[in-house]
């Protein structure tokens, strides 16, 4: 495999199939525990690890899967690493434990992780699966971070727990509620979007001018 | 011979079993291993959490020992076998030297949003719930979470629990009043714009003092010093 295809199966999840805004996959855990960059952070790195882990079994175990029993055995490998993940969140920290609530054990059913299982782990060798996960996670995790950044900025005036104004701030509170996850989200989708109209109408001018 | 020729990409049953059984066998060594390896951690982790949440409203504090206020009046200490339906635990908190500081007992009530558990602090020598903690609530941000800044608020403590003459029940039951309305020792002064959370912080208080105190109260003496 050659160095370009690798950073190419890297790079798919984070920017052309980023599974935030691009793929709008995993929207549960993405609107609700972003309220702080903590959170955000701990929710992407746990949903990397279930990802990386799960897409490698799966890959390893993909010759002998009969296709009739395929979904239950991504469930169970998955469900085995989020358990795992579990044990591990609450020996880091409970406080991070009772923030992520149940969002946590949800990540066994994130359609990203069995997306990844059953559209490229099933049919790719562990490395290059493993490579492809990675990849998605960090993608995701980018786009939690974008979403609970902004949030914590706004709704609590202070950045991973760090107040950045003074005393005289008033935290727009609406921003860690429920509401402010749909208006940061679309916000966020509004500002790619953008971006990719501008992309197209320059290819279109330069498609015209030659 | 024909049906076998026409489903040719049948998969076999023990193929399948087998599959399914190999997967789990790894699965649950993957989750017994996380399990055992955490363990220690996690219980090390609880055992702290619930330190930290009693030292803060008992500040004096500096060890605890967990009891049980068993529903045939008696008291006795947490042993390994958890505990019993119908007792009510709480956590005796002793000074350096050893002297009982304050007890604390958590209590849950409905909130705005689910419920507000929290963990508050009796000072039996004044007949007086000291403060209180919150050990989990999903109230609104800067509405209902107020109960744990709000300098108003917070003057409502120490909150006179007095027993009634039998020791049966709290002399007064603990309410939350409308804000400003205060006027007996054992009422709780709403906040403004968050009276639901104030009043379920005084029926959690209150739920678990009227069950936990005349329970304790005749047994004092055996909790006075550290064990």
């Amino acid at each position: 495999m050659s160095q370009t295809k690798t950073w190419d199966e890297f790079m798919e999840g984070i920017w052309r199939q980023n599974p935030v805004f691009v793929m709008v996959l995993g929207m549960c855990p993405t609107l609700a525990v972003t309220v702080s960059a903590v959170n955000a952070l701990s929710m992407g790195v746990a949903t990397t690890f279930v990802l990386i882990c799960s897409c490698a079994l799966v890959s390893l175990t993909r010759s002998f899967t009969p296709k009739e029993v395929r979904i239950a055995v991504y469930i169970v490998i998955i469900a085995t690493f989020v358990t795992a993940v579990d044990y591990a969140i609450q020996a880091v920290s409970l406080a991070l434990y009772d923030a992520l609530g149940a969002f946590i054990q949800l990540i066994v059913v994130n359609c990203i992780i069995l997306g990844r299982a059953e559209a490229h782990a099933a049919k790719h060798p562990p490395l290059p699966a493993m490579i492809n996960a990675a990849g998605m996670g960090v993608g995701f995790t980018v786009g939690l971070l974008a979403l609970g950044t902004v949030r914590e900025i706004l709704g609590a005036g202070a950045l991973f727990g760090v107040p950045l104004f003074g005393a005289g701030f008033q935290p727009w509170v609406v921003m860690v509620l429920p509401p402010g996850g749909f208006f940061v989200l679309g916000a966020w989708l509004l500002l790619f979007a953008a971006l990719e109209r501008r992309k197209q109408r320059k290819l279109a001018e330069v498609a015209t001018n030659v | 011979m024909n049906a076998a020729a026409m489903q040719p990409e049948t998969t076999p049953t023990v193929a399948m079993i087998r599959t399914l059984g190999l997967i789990s066998a790894i699965c649950g060594l993957i989750i017994v291993g996380a399990y055992q390896g955490t363990y220690d951690a996690v219980q090390e982790n609880k055992r702290i959490a619930v330190e930290r949440a009693v030292f803060k409203v008992i500040p004096q504090a500096k060890s605890i020992v967990e009891y049980l206020a068993l529903p045939d009046g008696k008291i006795e200490k947490l042993g390994a076998g958890g505990t019993v339906p119908g007792a009510v635990k709480f956590y005796a908190g002793y000074d350096a030297a050893g002297k009982l500081a304050g007890i604390a007992a958590e209590g849950a009530a409905k909130g705005y949003a689910d419920y507000v558990r929290i963990l508050f602090a009796y000072d039996p020598a004044n007949g007086a719930v000291a403060g209180f903690g919150v050990v989990s609530s999903r109230e609104t941000p800067g509405i209902g979470d107020k109960i744990l800044v709000d300098r108003d608020f917070l003057a409502n403590f120490p909150l006179e629990a007095k027993l009634s003459d039998d020791n049966q029940v709290l002399a007064h039951e603990i309410r939350a009043v409308k804000h400003g309305t205060k006027t007996n020792p054992w009422e709780i002064d709403a906040i403004a714009g968050a009276t639901i959370t104030s009043r379920a912080v005084a029926r959690a208080i209150n739920d678990t003092a009227q069950t936990l105190l005349p329970r304790v109260a005749p047994h004092l003496d055996q909790i006075k010093e550290k064990p």
